[in-house]
């Protein structure tokens, strides 16, 4: 396996007696598109300060495409675009003007900056508005020339923190949309955020922090079998009449991996959706099928067992 | 350094664009014509055909309705210092920008090096244009140019100046790094401002006063000691330190720094002092404008060591 992108080996960082990040082992690989989650307070923010260079570890250290961020902050920077939890721009200044800044900051050649504005601006869908105040911007414009102003510099590893928080709906299916195309360039994401359903879309890898330290790691898939003992479908069936003998038949239904029988209702946890199969048992034990749902676990569940522990 | 250029030009953009710099030229200005106008108005009293640096005394000569250039100077050049630098940072910071400036591959020392030359370069045109064209206005009005020797102490009041501004910049980007909200860095370095400005001498004099105390019976050394004591405290202040560099750039008469034991040098031995060589006059005030400049490096290293550890967190 190649370098991974991202690496943290024991990162942490102490805060008077409050350890905000624990022995953090973190491993991206290159054009993955890592989840970050974790409850307010869990150190998110922090280790990304300590990814870039903006605060420092108190022991353990971070390395980015090989570089150590608190050394080398600069060779860090030149690759890394950063996207801040609140984000600000000069409200004075027109969006084209505060993206210029940018460039200049970033050393783009100056017969190029122009183009490149343009063409930022038109992915994230602000070409309309690239000569009007950021003052009177909203605020999902402003978190769209967020990503633009991420993109400018032409990243390697795109770190985002909260990039979805406080905007409408519209606003964060257009936000995700970014995130989609940046994977397709083969860009490392790192996107921290607390909101679940965002990022089971348009994450392949999760990591799940708890005070300062990652509780659980892996495909939102994992994570669901690792959660619930192994089931990522949980398959409640209610007979009219108290049947034993379905008990037996379901246990030996393929995939099953757990089931608890109460009275009139029959919890079956599995890895696979067995409704057809489960019915078919219902009518051969002789039993009246009066309801079956069905729940397939997603992140919510997974994150609510984890910090329930946590 | 590129990136340092970058902050560079946006800052200077930014203060010549601004509002704050031109209610602080409008103001300047307005002080520094008046004073110059009233000068000019009676300085046919002070003068005489044997009077040499008539041009320099244009700056000296008040009226009784104003008070000379210089103490305009003295009053604004803080003012504009710490209008150019009290949000330097926390505004920054409060606006959300400082976190995103810092993740681009820029230098901190850049971000803070760049904000205080911009500052500077803004307090050099400012001074030197108000001081050009109340030069100009006094050329008119007296029908006299003013000699070499006149022009290189303008010039070196200029630069004296400059570092003055430069030491009340320095301060309110220090205030700027530590206070988080502007109002208070604001309030802190006007403060501080007051407090040099209004106070030390009051509390110069008192306590030279309690220490070596005076009444009109004393003797000239008592009155000397009690002087040099009062002296002695009241150079803490930067603003002291100011005023005595400028009056010696501009009498040249002035064999010493002090105003007070000057005169009483003058009551003892009987003799009226000629005028100095500016390298002469230099070298009277040379001690001043190190502890100036040396202030100035110390706001600055204090702001600099706090914002080089301090951890970017966008709130």
């Amino acid at each position: 396996m190649s370098q991974p992108v991202i690496e943290t080996s024991d990162l942490t960082r102490v805060y008077g007696d409050v350890t905000a990040v624990d022995h953090l082992n973190l491993r991206i690989n290159e054009g993955e598109v890592f989840g970050f989650l974790g409850p307010n307070g869990a150190g998110k923010t922090t280790t990304i300060l300590m990814l870039l260079g903006l605060t420092e570890p108190t022991s353990g250290n971070a390395r980015i495409c090989g570089f150590n961020p608190t050394r080398e902050p600069l060779k860090v920077k030149r690759i890394v675009g950063y996207f801040p939890e609140k984000i600000g721009f000069y409200n004075d200044l027109t969006a084209r003007q505060n993206l210029r800044y940018t460039a200049d900051l970033n050393n783009i050649p100056l017969d190029g900056v122009e183009g490149k504005i343009d063409a930022v601006l038109r992915k994230v869908g602000l070409s309309e508005v690239s000569e009007r105040q950021v003052g009177k911007f909203s605020r999902g414009m402003k978190q769209r020339l967020g990503i633009a102003d991420v993109l400018m510099k032409d990243p390697k590893v795109v770190i985002l923190d909260e990039p979805t928080s406080g905007i409408d709906p519209q606003g964060i299916e257009q936000i995700l949309g970014l995130i989609t195309d940046m994977h397709k360039q083969n860009i490392t994401v790192l996107l921290s955020s607390h909101q679940l359903h965002q990022v089971q879309r348009v994450c392949s890898r999760v990591g799940i922090l708890s005070k300062g330290r990652l509780v659980a790691e892996g495909s939102v898939e994992k994570l669901g079998m690792e959660a619930i003992g192994g089931g990522a479908y949980r398959i409640e069936i209610q007979t009219a009449e108290p049947e034993p003998k379905l008990v037996e038949l379901v246990q030996k239904l393929p995939g099953i991996i757990s089931v608890q029988s109460s009275e009139k209702v029959l919890v079956v946890n599995s890895d696979r959706d067995v409704r057809p199969q489960l019915a078919k048992a219902v009518v051969d034990s002789g039993a009246l099928l009066v309801e079956m749902k069905i729940e397939k676990y997603g992140l919510e569940e997974i994150y609510m067992k984890y910090f329930k522990e946590g | 350094m590129r990136g340092m250029m970058a902050v560079l030009r946006k800052e200077l953009a930014d203060h010549f664009a601004s509002k704050r710099f031109i209610i602080l030229f409008l103001l300047i200005y307005l002080a520094g014509v008046a004073a110059i106008y009233i000068a000019g108005q009676n300085i046919r009293n002070e003068v005489s055909e044997s009077t040499r640096f008539v041009f320099l005394r244009l700056f000296i000569v008040s009226g009784e309705q104003m008070p000379p250039f210089p103490f305009f100077m003295s009053l604004f050049v803080p003012i504009i210092g710490i209008a150019l630098g009290f949000d330097a940072m926390n505004s920054e910071r409060t606006s959300g920008n400082l976190s995103r400036l810092l993740s681009q591959p820029l230098y901190r020392d850049s971000l803070i090096s760049a904000k205080f030359i911009a500052g500077v370069v803004v307090i050099g045109v400012l001074v030197t244009s108000i001081v050009a064209i109340v030069s100009g206005l006094g050329l008119r009005m007296l029908g006299i140019a003013p000699s070499g020797e006149e022009a290189l102490r303008l010039l070196l009041f200029v630069i004296v100046t400059i570092i003055y501004g430069a030491f009340w910049l320095g301060l309110a980007i220090m205030f700027s790094i530590f206070f988080e909200r502007t109002a208070v860095s604001a309030l802190a370095s006007i403060a501080l401002w007051i407090f040099v400005f209004f106070f030390v001498s009051v509390i110069a004099e008192s306590v030279a006063n309690a220490v070596v105390p005076v009444d009109q019976n004393s003797q000239l050394d008592v009155l000397i000691r009690n002087e040099e004591f009062h002296q002695a405290i009241s150079r803490l202040s930067p603003s002291t330190l100011y005023g005595e560099s400028i009056q010696v750039m501009l009498m040249p008469e002035f064999g010493s720094a002090s105003a007070a034991l000057m005169l009483i040098s003058i009551y003892t031995s009987g003799m009226v002092p000629t005028p100095l060589p500016v390298s002469q006059s230099l070298l009277i005030v040379w001690p001043q404008l190190v502890a100036l400049v040396a202030l100035t490096a110390v706001c600055f290293a204090i702001g600099y060591i706090r914002f080089m550890r301090e951890e970017i967190r966008s709130t």
